[in-house]
């Protein structure tokens, strides 16, 4: 089964990040994957072997993004394609899904998509919602396990995590799932791996190879900005013993009225 | 006439509390709007609950309780406010972003070609367009961006705005309507739910105590058939420090990547970019050294108190209140004296 996966490049998280109008600066910080992706990246490379199939990584972006497509081929996924074309807002949702559906369908037999909870740069997974309803697959978010995939009968068995306990659900396939952390152990590159996937060339599709029209409205970023500078003045509760200072400490946070 | 729709969330016949914030900010773009405010209800109790958003505010509501809905589904909840949307064309559809608010809003955004603002922690009108403040690089700066359309899908951040007073004066009218879809045509079917009760859920906790690194200075004994002494330390430090210190406030127990990498607690409780974003009214970091990654996701409290030895840990610059100490000695005094305090 041909297993698919997105991914992006997002700064180290150590990153200072710091807004500049219509967009922001993290200084000399390195370019890492999207964090939450070496868990899909993992288990798109394991239910691809165990189905005796191929995994395809796509980005969708600029330039900057070949960095975590070379991190993915690195670690053992068969393919990695990027989708860019000038004009394409990756900050409008619909117009995201759009692409990343036109390229999901260009890829021959995929029937799982495995995407990380979020991106922690947007901070945000409704793209891997979004990208659900517009290809009409099955949807199953905050995925701890999966359970089982029966190919012969278009199945597969998670295991999801609610606010509430745990859930679990069987869907039929084809699918968009999302994973969490702790699904796996995601795996280093190898350095065979790294050599390899620094000599791969990546090829880009454009949206009118993707037959995709960028023109869908909608939502427009204005603008970034720096949090609002927090004024704190750090009293530090001094005592004689851990009782008289949990005593202070107590008197302290009745006056804030947090009890 | 147009409306603003809320939607409620529900669990086991129950509204989930954070949907009444919902209705708030949904009530205040009907203002801008002059349009009512209608609440949606999927699920058993639907109509109680209904009647229950009528008290926070809400002026009308639609509800289905069908036996398909029972249990939240992404395919029959979508497909039923996809409808909804488009038979009645509100002017904007807002939830909270819990997991499941998060999937339904965005799934029926794109059903009906809608834009879709998520996360928000401010949200106006202006113009003819609804504009929403969000975090953006895990809390480290804040984005704006801006919607046009004729319905305007809005999910917000969990404890970003205040729930309205309820009001049980008050009572609305309320529409019935069927599922959209029968259950042979939903390819997901729940096999098991196992709820953990008793838990207190991060996202909606007012009070967080957190546990970091320092958790393996447990000054407890390891067994000898400890496979690890560190770890067992600081799991039983969760167990018997951390935990009776949350009980007593009412909260919930976060802790650090490093805490959760290292195995002294589940994944669930981690607090920081690649964990919850929380924004409790008071954070209690314990044995936690402030790394950037986590300050990302509990900068947002109110009132951070740090109890670290180590007097120069960066959690201190985001401390109202600090003590320099161990762990192991403070925050069970605290626990004492809360407990002494609060009865």
């Amino acid at each position: 089964m041909r297993v698919i996966t997105f991914t992006r490049s997002t700064p180290d998280t150590a990153a200072k990040v710091e807004a500049n109008g219509s967009t922001v600066n993290w200084g000399d910080a390195a370019l890492v994957v999207n964090p939450w992706d070496e868990y899909s990246l993992e288990e798109a490379i394991v239910q691809a072997k165990n189905t005796g199939g191929q995994a395809t990584v796509i980005a969708i972006g600029n330039e900057m993004h070949n960095e975590a497509l070379k991190h993915s081929l690195a670690m053992g996924v068969d393919e990695a394609v990027r989708v860019w074309d000038d004009g394409v807002d990756v900050t409008n949702g619909l117009q995201w899904a759009t692409l990343a559906a036109a390229a999901v369908g260009k890829v021959d037999d995929a029937k799982l998509v495995i995407f990380g909870k979020e991106s922690v740069d947007v901070g945000s997974d409704q793209h891997t919602y979004q990208l659900a309803r517009k290809l009409g697959w099955t949807m199953l978010s905050y995925v701890s396990k999966i359970l089982e995939i029966d190919e012969a009968n278009g199945t597969i068995k998670v295991e999801k995590v609610l606010e509430q306990g745990k859930q679990v659900l069987v869907a039929q396939l084809p699918a968009v799932i999302s994973v969490m952390k702790g699904i796996n152990e995601p795996r280093y590159p190898s350095f065979i791996g790294i050599r390899k996937a620094s000599k791969a060339s990546i090829p880009v599709w454009g949206a009118d190879e993707l037959g995709v029209s960028l023109a869908v409205g909608g939502t427009t970023l204005e603008g970034y900005e720096n949090l609002p500078a927090r004024d704190i003045t750090t009293e530090i509760i001094e005592g004689e013993s851990a009782e008289e200072k949990a005593r202070l400490l107590v008197d302290k946070l009745l006056e804030e009225k947090v009890l | 006439m147009s409306a603003v729709f809320v939607w409620i969330e529900t669990f086991d016949g129950q509204a989930v509390a954070s949907s009444w914030e919902a209705v708030g900010v949904a009530k205040a773009l009907a203002g801008d709007f002059g349009v009512p405010v209608t609440a949606i209800v999927m699920g058993g109790q639907a109509e109680a609950i209904a009647k229950e958003a009528g008290y926070y505010g809400a002026d009308g509501a639609i509800v289905c309780d069908d036996a398909t809905l029972a249990d939240f589904r992404l395919e029959p909840y979508a497909a039923l406010l996809s409808k909804l949307v488009s038979d009645e064309k509100p002017k904007a559809v807002v939830g909270v972003a819990t997991n499941r608010g998060r999937e339904l809003l965005a799934s029926s955004a794109t059903d009906t070609d809608s834009p879709f603002l998520s996360e928000a922690i401010e949200v106006s009108v202006s113009g003819d367009a609804v504009r929403a403040v969000r975090p953006a690089y895990a809390g480290k700066v804040l984005s704006a961006m801006s919607a046009k359309g004729d319905t305007i899908f809005v999910s917000v951040r969990g404890r970003a705005f205040p729930a309205p007073e309820r009001n049980e004066g008050k009572d609305i009218a309320i529409t019935t309507v069927d599922a959209v879809l029968a259950e042979d045509a939903i390819t997901t079917k729940i096999d098991s739910f196992a709820v953990e009760s008793g838990s207190v859920n991060l996202n909606d906790a007012a009070i967080i105590v957190s546990g970091g690194r320092g958790m393996a200075n447990n000054p407890a004994d390891a067994p000898a058939d400890a496979e690890d002494a560190a770890v067992w330390k600081a799991q039983q430090g969760f167990a018997d420090v951390i935990q009776p210190l949350a009980d007593a406030l009412g909260g919930a127990v976060g802790a650090s990547r490093a805490a959760v990498d290292a195995g002294y607690i589940d994944y669930e409780h981690q607090v920081g970019q690649t964990g919850k974003n929380v924004n409790p009214d008071l954070y209690i970091a314990c044995g936690i050294s402030g790394a950037i990654q986590h300050q990302a996701g509990m900068r947002g409290s109110k009132i951070v108190v740090a109890i670290n030895k180590d007097g120069d840990a960066p959690i201190f610059k985001l401390a109202r209140y600090g003590i320099v100490g161990d762990l192991y000695e403070v925050v069970p005094a605290l626990t004492a004296e809360l407990k002494k305090r609060l009865g």
